[in-house]
């Protein structure tokens, strides 16, 4: 069945449809991570997005139990080159096309996604809609607003505990992948996966040792929220933030943050960590940035650059024993470079705690 | 962190000549090498010893050395030119295993100079096996069981502990010489020992078969800052179990998810950081397919092969960004040269799928063992690039240039199922023909998979392909379904199979339907960032990325993959035909297929397509790009065979025309063309049954020389001395049979002359003329070329120009010819005349610094020779002597014959130069792996008609004091003679025999020649493989063992008596 993507600059493709076959609208991206495509649909973060995967082979390990970076993905639909109807991998439960139809995600293969991939480079994120082929397009159609709601989407509704016999940790899920879970109950943990609205005081009544920030969909200015939460806890306790979580940790310290012509994602982004002078791949995804000069005059020192463009990929409390990097130091996917922050994160903890014990 | 300044002179070790496992790959690696360094502003002294690469042009580095890569001569270049450094890593394992031996033998402590790149140490760890087995165990990666072994009894004693089957690698060894799979005690035997024998350090490791898992490769990079990144990871469609280099490979891996990429890459990184490399590094992994479990395979600590398809694939230059991290820089301060704008720390992002394939010699090499295992005996390689891994296999399919460029083998379908079955499983070079077979008689995927371990993503992928195929078969071709069929990969040729249209019938109704593929650009980075690299890949899609500049164009055609009789000699002209046309101010745009080379280095040409080189992929250039011509005559036959197509759909070949081509090509057309001219040649005539090929023969006199008409390469060429001989090669070829015309010339035997000259229609000139050690009768490319001539008067050499001039005239040649002549009793014929660059332009270009292929192409472009400052005829001739030595892989090809002949078999080329021929020869060939010892024994073991000659050199021999041993019949002969010959027994017998004392190394020289009867399982056969087998150089042609008892008697000072016997000599 033939189905097509408008885009809002009424550039038109026409391909195959797979997956869910409801119209559906969202802003157009792309990644370029070569493989990942399970945890790159369940990613929270993609919410509202339409995402285009560049490598043009789709599928081809199918779908297994295992690799899921969330209970029910958000995304709003996936363009490829090509679908793979055969997978083959030990783990494949099911194809990418029944997948995508359990969880109603529309789909369209057989176009060029390189083509579409220069044009959003050129022309930045833009609105897209993926529809049924046969529709008259009349004029351009009608784009709705973009989302403003995401985080509260996809966050959860109820605080949950993940227990473990270590560091006492309370997670702030503004769209959280599991592989940030899965990094801190590897360092025995104890979590508390509380909603992205849960106050600073409801927070510190955990008596939380140490808080982490997730990542997260969308503009990080459309939770005010949690900036209030941020400035409220930073004093206290050591804090970590990634993603979504670093950029509201630096409008919480006073920076600004500004949209991206076409972000950064993929599994191959060049990160330098300049308090050891080592750069590092990194696993990305955010079409926001920190504004490298709004740190200026701000308590946040500067600790982490993209080689490629300068952009700030990470930043640190000078003050506060909070850090936070802009890319996935989890992975899931892409690479296992940078999983040294979690560890910087406990001994953050540690430290502190042995400080508060010496100040009894 | 910036460069290191405390270094000025840096030492480049090339990889000499090129053998199986060790080809073009490292000329582009070396070349990108030595250009880094020098943009960095270090002095740049290279070591290489083969002429045919671009590598040893005088513009790559500061100062060039062609000498043998040996301790002697590598300390002799370092006590002379004092460097800095030396970079061994470029140099494959010749580079690694010259830096191993200069550092043991004080050298570089003696004139300090700092190894670059990688440590010895870190050489050592991944080397030797022992070392390298304890730092896996270290690491906690997992490495097969296996032991070590120095004798046979050892590996015996480890089987009966383990069981079978087994894998037997020996240590230090290229391309993974002398090792095999071994399914019981006999095998293991065999193969152990000759493992032992190969090996410089007489090692083994006898390893668990980890056959059937996915063979995973990933090349990873390293800098001194410890930041380390994956270029590119691949996965090979024949699992572990067949060499790398003889396997179907796909960049990047297809059935991996996620986790087990990262997994493998955090493994690679791991081993990389360390080994402590700074620079590039290999590291192979086997997967297996149904758990994360994994074993490392191995490492190589330097560039390889698989770097160059790496830097190919993915469009970022590992050589030359190895180069700078060697001299200090960090990954993170590098830009990437292909955007510009980022940096080189990043991981190549592929938004296509590469399938690269290994090119084998088995169309030359009919008889040889095509069983694929742990040896590699791919020659060279081709690579595609598609959308789809439908579209790249069928691309690289038809890139092969062989078969008819179709994914169909026709012996195939005269094979029964079980046949089909028995060889899918034991894989040979045919294995993936065999597959299709398979899947066009709908046998199970699941079984096949059962029988190859073929990952089951491969198999639908492939059963996809030929599914098509029989839908094609059954329907009207209609616009919808051709349109399918170009986006799966489809060539029109492999259509006109199908269906019952012809190619040109296809080409007609895709133009009308507007069916043509876009140009998309290799960018290393998936579009994400602005990239201005003039790489290009075609693909039935939507947008066309290349951009068509208002310049004047001219597109150059490659010579595709490296295979016996084109070899990179024609990369080589390639790449000076494109700089010529760059310094003349035309758009240069090539057009190749092979990974390998210099030439699809997009940094050379304004424009690279890596395409195959076929009419159609080419036609689809030049309809984009409206050139004002094509070159063909640079890229040897593959090219050449292009101008007949282009020509007839209307495209202007530059440089010599097709007519002339045709004249020189056709027999009969060639032979008109002599006798209008009043040129003698050989007499001959073309005959199609037995009886008139006997009249024929009885009537110009055996010995003759027979061959197909339209030959390649020398190609079932052979010399028959009675009808016997005759009536055995008539049956054993088919050509009669099939109706084919076969030709058969008086065998003239004289001194093989081979002139390549320039001509621009009414200039010629000769750069020179060289002569071969071989008589004629041995293929020119397997013959020691001498350069001046030696043995040639004036008035024959005059002879030779004055020919030369006249047939260049003749078929108003523009650009390059090469003639081949034979001195016959004090009078000059033409054998052959190829109106292309032939496989000696790099060698004389060099050695007589005349840049051969500028010229040529400025001929060919409407400049004139005159104008360039040239005088018609023969150039002076230098005053060094240089010869060209033929390097051979026998020792990788199994139950080849190394007999030399009028068929080439020789891989690459040494050069040898010095003062004197003698001086220059045993450079030479010490430089192609000869040892030219000064004291020792030779066997000789000749047929009837060359025992007299045979004496005289067994003479020399013996003068020299080196012991004679003869088989019976030699032997007395010899005896008779005066020579005091050791008889030893034939083959069979219990007694010490010529087997036994090839075995026990107890002789230094095999001179054997080929009795009547070419039988391949003759004894002449036995003690040849022999010989190659244990590295003993077993002499097939009388004149060679006669130029190395010269050497020898000339580079040597003797004891000579004064009396003898009483009696005063003279």
């Amino acid at each position: 069945m033939k189905r097509q993507l408008i885009l809002e600059d009424g550039t038109t493709f026409t391909g195959e449809a797979f997956g869910d076959l409801s119209e559906k609208q969202g802003e157009i991206v792309f990644n370029t991570g070569m493989t990942g495509y399970q945890e790159i649909l369940s990613d929270p973060s993609y919410c509202g997005q339409i995402v285009t995967m560049t490598y043009p082979l789709i599928g081809n390990y199918g779908v297994n139990r295992d690799d899921f970076e969330s209970i029910h993905p958000s995304v709003f639909g996936l363009v490829v080159k090509e679908l793979c109807d055969a997978p083959s991998n030990f783990r494949t439960e099911e194809t990418l096309d029944h997948f995508l139809k359990t969880k109603g995600i529309p789909a369209i293969s057989g176009i060029d996604t390189r083509k579409l991939t220069k044009i959003i480079r050129k022309h930045g994120t833009m609105r897209a809609i993926l529809t049924e082929a046969d529709k008259e397009i009349i004029s351009a159609p009608t784009f709705v607003d973009t989302m403003t709601d995401q985080v509260k989407r996809v966050s959860t509704k109820n605080p949950y505990v993940v227990p473990g016999r270590g560091h006492r940790v309370v997670l702030v899920d503004f769209g959280m992948k599991h592989g940030i879970l899965r990094d801190l109950t590897k360092r025995n943990c104890h979590v508390t996966v509380v909603p992205y609205n849960y106050t600073a005081d409801q927070i510190l009544e955990l008596k939380p040792e140490g808080i982490m920030l997730t990542n997260g969909p969308g503009d990080p200015k459309d939770v005010p929220e949690a900036i209030d939460m941020i400035q409220a806890i930073m004093p206290h306790v050591p804090v970590f933030g990634i993603c979504l979580g670093h950029q509201l940790i630096s409008l919480a310290s006073g920076a600004d943050t500004e949209k991206m012509r076409f972000g950064h994602r993929g599994s191959n982004h060049p990160v330098k960590d300049l308090t050891i002078g080592k750069t590092h791949m990194t696993s990305q995804n955010h079409g926001y940035a920190v504004r490298r000069e709004s740190l200026e005059g701000t308590d946040l020192e500067l600790t982490h650059i993209a080689i490629n463009d300068d952009s700030v990929e990470g930043v640190r409390h000078k003050q506060y024993p909070t850090f936070c990097v802009q890319y996935h130091p989890e992975s899931s996917p892409g690479p296992e470079d940078t999983t040294y922050l979690f560890d910087q994160f406990m001994t953050n903890i540690q430290t502190a705690k042995r400080m508060n014990k010496e100040a009894l | 962190m910036p460069k290191r300044t405390d270094i000025k002179k840096i030492l480049v070790i090339g990889s000499g000549p090129i053998i199986i496992g060790q080809a073009a790959e490292f000329d582009y690696s070396g070349t990108q090498a030595c250009q880094a360094l020098r943009e960095e502003g270090y002095t740049v002294i290279l070591a290489n010893s083969n002429p045919a690469t671009i590598m040893t042009d005088h513009t790559v580095a500061d100062t060039v050395y062609m000498e043998p890569l040996t301790v002697e001569y590598l300390s002799k270049i370092i006590q002379k030119e004092r460097p800095d450094a030396i970079l061994p890593t470029l140099g494959g394992q010749t580079g690694l295993n010259l830096a191993i031996a200069l550092e043991e033998s004080g050298i570089l402590e003696k004139y300090p100079t700092e190894m670059l790149g990688t440590s010895l140490d870190a050489i050592q760890l991944a080397e030797d096996r022992e070392k390298f087995r304890q730092l896996m165990h270290d690491l906690n990666e997992p490495v097969p069981e296996s032991a070590i072994v120095n004798t046979v009894d050892e590996a015996l004693a480890f089987a009966e502990e383990i069981g079978f089957p087994l894998i037997v690698r020996p240590a230090y060894t290229l391309g993974g010489s002398g090792g095999g799979m071994c399914y019981n005690e006999a095998d293991l035997r065999e193969i152990t020992r000759s493992g032992l024998q190969y090996s410089p350090v007489n090692q083994c490791l006898i390893e668990r078969n980890i056959a059937g898992f996915k063979e995973i490769e990933y090349e990873v990079m390293r800098d001194k800052n410890d930041q380390a990144i994956v270029v590119c990871n691949m996965e090979n469609i024949d699992p572990v179990g067949i060499h790398t280099g003889d396997s179907i490979v796909v960049a990047p891996s297809q059935t991996l998810s996620d986790r087990e990429y990262q997994m493998l890459r955090n493994a690679s990184l791991k081993i990389i950081r360390a080994l402590e490399i700074e620079g590039g590094c290999n590291v192979q992994l086997a997967l297996d397919p149904n758990s994360f479990d994994y074993y490392i395979i191995e490492v190589n600590p330097r560039v390889s092969r698989s770097s160059a398809l790496a830097s190919k694939a993915t469009g970022y230059p590992i050589a030359k960004i190895a180069a700078k991290i060697a001299i200090g820089l960090t990954l993170d301060e590098i830009k990437n040269p292909v955007t510009e704008t980022t940096y080189s720390a990043f991981e190549p992002a592929l938004d296509y799928v590469v399938t690269k394939f290994p090119r084998f010699p088995f169309d030359k090499f009919t008889s040889g063992n095509r069983t694929l295992g742990t040896q590699m005996k791919a020659t060279g390689e081709v690579m595609a690039i598609g959308r789809t891994f439908e579209e790249s296999f069928l691309k690289g399919i038809r890139s092969l240039d062989f078969n008819d460029d179709d994914f169909y083998l026709p012996e195939c379908e005269e094979l029964s199922d079980s046949d089909l079955l028995e060889q899918v499983v034991k894989a040979d070079d045919r294995r993936i023909f065999v597959l299709a077979e398979l899947l066009r008689r709908q046998y199970d995927l699941e079984k096949i998979f059962e029988l190859t371990k073929i990952d089951r993503f491969f198999l639908v992928k492939l059963n996809k392909i030929i599914q098509l195929e029989l839908e094609l078969k059954e329907a009207q071709l209609t616009e919808a379904l051709l349109l399918k069929a170009k986006r799966m990969g489809f060539s029109d040729r492999q259509l006109e199979r199908i269906t019952s249209l012809t190619e040109d019938d296809i080409y007609e109704m895709r133009m009308t339907h507007h069916i043509r593929p876009v140009y998309k650009m290799v960018d290393t980075c998936a579009a994400e960032f602005e990239s201005s690299t003039p790489y290009f890949y075609s693909s039935y899609e939507e947008e066309q990325e290349s951009i068509v500049s208002d310049r004047k164009k001219v597109i150059v055609i490659g010579s595709g993959p490296i295979r016996i009789g084109q070899g990179i000699e024609f990369d080589y002209a390639t790449v000076h035909s494109v700089l010529a046309l760059k310094e003349m101010g035309y758009e240069a745009i090539i057009m190749n297929s092979n990974p390998e080379t210099v030439s699809t280095d997009f940094s050379v040409s304004d424009k690279l397509y890596f395409e195959p080189l076929t009419l159609e992929d080419v036609m689809h250039v030049v309809a984009l790009e409206k050139p004002v011509g094509v070159i063909v005559q640079f890229g040897g036959q593959t090219a050449i065979n292009l101008a007949e197509g282009l020509t007839r759909r209307g495209v202007t070949i530059l440089g010599t025309d097709l007519e002339a081509i045709d004249r020189a090509e056709d027999r009969d057309k060639f032979e008109q063309l002599l006798t209008s001219l009043n040129i003698p040649q050989p007499r001959g005539e073309s005959v199609k049954a037995l009886d008139e090929a006997k009249a024929v023969a009885s009537r110009i006199g055996y010995p003759v020389l027979v061959r197909p008409s339209y030959v390649i390469g020398g190609s079932q060429m052979e010399i028959v001395y009675n009808d016997n001989e005759l009536e055995h090669y008539l049956k054993k070829t088919t050509h009669i049979k099939r109706k084919h015309p076969v030709l058969v010339d008086k065998y003239l035997t004289g001194i093989e002359v081979e002139v390549d000259a320039i001509s621009d229609t009414e200039t010629t000139i000769i750069p020179g003329i060289m002569e071969h050690i071989e008589r004629a009768g041995v293929h020119s490319g397997d013959s020691i070329a001498v350069y001046p001539t030696q043995r040639l008067n004036k008035r024959i050499k005059d002879q030779i120009i004055e020919t030369t001039i006249r047939i260049a005239k003749a078929l108003d040649i523009k650009g390059l010819i090469n003639i081949q002549f034979v001195v016959h009793e004090d009078h000059v014929y033409v054998l052959e005349v190829n109106p292309r660059a032939s496989r000696t332009i790099p060698f004389l270009s060099k050695i007589t610094d005349v840049t051969m292929a500028n010229i040529a192409t400025r001929a060919i472009m409407g400049e004139k020779i005159k104008d360039l400052g040239y005088e018609e005829g023969l150039l002076e001739e230098a005053s060094h002597v240089s010869v060209k030595v033929p390097v051979f892989s026998f020792q990788k090809l199994k139950s080849v014959d190394t007999i030399l002949g009028p068929e080439m078999k020789s891989t690459g080329e040494a050069i040898g130069r010095d003062k004197t021929l003698a001086k220059a020869l045993f450079k030479g060939l010490v430089a192609s792996g000869i040892d030219i010892p000064f004291e020792g024994s030779v066997l000789f073991t000749v047929a009837d008609k060359d025992k007299a000659e045979a004496t005289e050199i067994a003479l020399g021999f013996q003068q020299l004091g080196f012991d004679i041993y003869a088989t019976e019949g030699t032997a007395n002969h010899l005896t008779n003679q005066g020579v005091k010959a050791i008889k030893v027994d034939k083959i069979g017998s219990d007694q010490e025999n010529v087997l036994s004392l090839i075995e026990k190394n107890t002789v230094h020289f095999v001179v054997n020649t080929l009795t009547s009867g070419n039988k391949p399982l003759s004894d002449g056969f036995k003690i040849r493989r022999a010989a190659v087998e244990h590295g003993i150089a077993s002499l097939t042609s009388l004149d060679t063992a006669r130029a190395i008892l010269n050497v020898i008697d000339q580079t040597t000072f003797q004891a000579c008596p004064v009396v003898v016997n009483q009696e005063v000599i003279r």
